[in-house]
């Protein structure tokens, strides 16, 4: 399966990497019987690894706890008994809709940025035209433009458009500012692909419609397979722009809808740990089943 | 690239769609605040031309001073946590033991969970009647355990929670670049007798030097979205204790619906941020590693 190369190591090469990534690697068995083990981070680590677990625990746990238990267990009780409660109450309150719009809005973000980045990406890496190499070179400069410090000037964007409160008006800024990673790295991933086929493909006659389908898609699939993660989590997990550009709770996305759910019933915790733990489930989904593609996914933001 | 016979090669209208929608949404912003900065605007109706009222009133908001002090404290305070213990784990994580495999998969858990989902659930663990902080505190001194409500701990806390949500980001990059590393390296120094401490200090660190430099740079622009977290936890509070500028913008614009002034403070922000950026490329030679790494 030529997708499993894909991780951190295949799509983006980390940064020492650069210096020689034939070297040979460490591999399984060849430290840590010789030598002294590292008590001192072991032990560190052992300790972050509480701190790590304990929040887990407790947000898992909770979720499946009844509201009086929590009150009168303490928060980090093994429970006396489990519930679905949490659950059911977290889906009346019109979860499912918030879950809906999320998806709306991760798809619609990953599928945009790839519409407009492949081709991009293709221009970049084949084309000689100078608008493409300054508008490289933007790109570059747009990694550094923070969402936070622009959001003023969006809103003003989005309401001018008469896109308020609309699913449009977060999906347009979160693929927008997913743009400049997007292209680096597939831009990166296409110059990977030696001259010689496109060369070959053009004695065919294959005009760049045709190089773009048959060559170009193909063999960027490691790439794609890393923005789509890596815009689609940016989406889902946004929650400036939702906050910003929506109201309704029609258009409401998950983050705002827990948010919404903390705020109207404050002291609904093992609820707010329902919605927290099913607003987690799809990303935890993809950890295991794909956790190469998803790290990878992750480690794109690199260049942000 | 050389060109055997007539390749024929895109043109830029392949990159213009890219192009167009990004400078809608990702360059002119940029020209826009600035001029937004220039006008009285309440978020409905027209901005008002207002010129440099705005830039007079900044130095006069007593809130903008204070909150270039907790920015620039909170700036720091993540970086000194998050670099140092994601270099260590990350590190840690890369070896080639199982149980350093399975321990890295867990550090990894909290990147699942979304900003508002980790600002939420820490707040209801820092909860002064029910959470853990209301069992753990009177041990600590803390009577109440009410954090977030203290007005010397507020940014604490905050640090931690971001220590919580970002940590595992930067591991993974370390530990990545770790992977790479020559094992003849570490075996050599096995063979001199170096302890792991004196491996590390003496081959983990110099190798990992560029994921350091990328990894800092990150933390450093990445300091704007924190306000995220702290709209979520307190909301700026106790006070001003926990009020960064980025917050103070948002809650210009967004609460009070100074959009114009709001945007001046944006337009320091960009300054700021950009500024640190240079800065840190400067001294590390960042651009160079960049360009390299992209091949550009």
């Amino acid at each position: 399966m030529p997708t499993m190369t894909a991780g951190p190591e295949r799509g983006r090469p980390p940064a020492a990497g650069a210096a020689g990534s034939e070297r040979p690697r460490y591999r399984r068995g060849r430290r840590g019987h010789r030598g002294r083990p590292a008590y001192g981070a072991g032990i560190g680590a052992a300790a972050w690894l509480i701190a790590v677990v304990v929040p887990l625990y407790y947000l898992v746990v909770t979720s499946f706890r009844g509201r009086g238990g929590y009150m009168e267990d303490g928060p980090l009780a093994l429970p006396d008994e489990l519930t679905l409660d949490n659950y059911l109450r977290v889906f009346e309150i019109g979860f499912l809709r918030f879950l809906g719009n999320s998806l709306v809005v991760a798809t619609g973000a990953v599928v945009l940025v790839l519409a407009v980045a492949l081709p991009a990406a293709f221009a970049i890496v084949r084309s000689r035209s100078r608008i493409v190499r300054v508008g490289f070179v933007l790109f570059l400069l747009g990694l550094a433009v923070p969402a936070q410090a622009v959001i003023i000037p969006i809103y003003l964007l989005i309401t001018r458009l008469h896109l308020y409160d609309s699913l449009a008006a977060v999906v347009l800024p979160t693929a927008a500012f997913a743009l400049p990673v997007s292209v680096v790295v597939l831009t990166s991933s296409l110059r990977d692909v030696p001259g010689s086929l496109y060369e070959a493909m053009a004695l065919d006659g294959a005009g760049n419609l045709q190089v773009f389908w048959r060559l170009v898609l193909p063999l960027s699939r490691s790439g794609v397979v890393t923005v789509a993660i890596f815009v689609g989590l940016n989406a889902w997990n946004n929650f400036l722009f939702p906050l910003v550009l929506t109201q309704s709770e029609e258009t409401r996305v998950l983050p705002l809808g827990l948010w919404a759910f903390q705020t109207q019933y404050g002291t609904d915790v093992p609820g707010l740990m329902a919605a927290v733990v099913l607003s987690a489930l799809p990303v935890f989904a993809l950890y295991l089943f794909g956790r190469r593609h998803l790290l990878g996914g992750l480690a794109a933001g690199f260049g942000k | 690239m050389t060109s055997v016979a007539r390749t024929e090669r895109p043109g830029a209208v392949w990159a213009a769609p890219a192009l167009l929608f990004f400078g809608l949404f990702g360059l002119a912003p940029v020209v826009i605040v600035a001029c937004l900065s220039l006008t009285s605007w309440n978020g409905l109706g027209t901005p008002e031309w207002v010129g440099l009222d705005n830039w007079r009133a900044l130095p006069e908001d007593p809130h903008v001073g204070p909150g270039l002090l907790t920015t620039l404290a909170l700036t720091v305070l993540t970086w000194a946590t998050q670099t140092p213990l994601a270099l260590m784990f990350g590190a840690w994580a890369a070896g080639p033991q199982r149980v350093r495999a399975v321990a890295g998969a867990v550090f990894f858990l909290p990147l699942l969970l979304s900003t508002a989902a980790i600002a939420l659930v820490w707040q209801a663990l820092l909860d002064p009647n029910f959470g853990v902080s209301a069992q753990i505190g009177p041990y600590i001194g803390l009577v109440d355990g009410n954090v977030l409500g203290d007005r010397s701990l507020a940014l604490y806390a905050i640090v931690f929670v971001l220590l919580w949500q970002f940590l595992p980001f930067h591991m993974l990059l370390y530990q990545a670049a770790a992977r790479q590393i020559p094992a003849s390296l570490y075996e050599a120094a096995e063979i001199d007798g170096a302890g792991p401490a004196q491996r590390f200090r003496s081959i983990t660190v110099p190798q990992l030097r560029h994921t350091i430099i990328a990894s800092s740079v990150l933390i450093l622009v990445g300091s704007m979205t924190y306000f995220e977290t702290i709209l979520l936890l307190t909301g700026g509070g106790p006070g001003t204790a926990t009020r960064i500028l980025p917050l103070h913008m948002y809650l210009q614009g967004f609460s009070a619906f100074r959009m114009g002034y709001a945007s001046a403070i944006a337009v320091l922000l960009v300054l700021i941020g950009t500024g640190l950026s240079l800065l840190v490329v400067r001294v590390s030679g960042y651009a160079r590693m960049t360009s390299e790494r992209e091949g550009a």
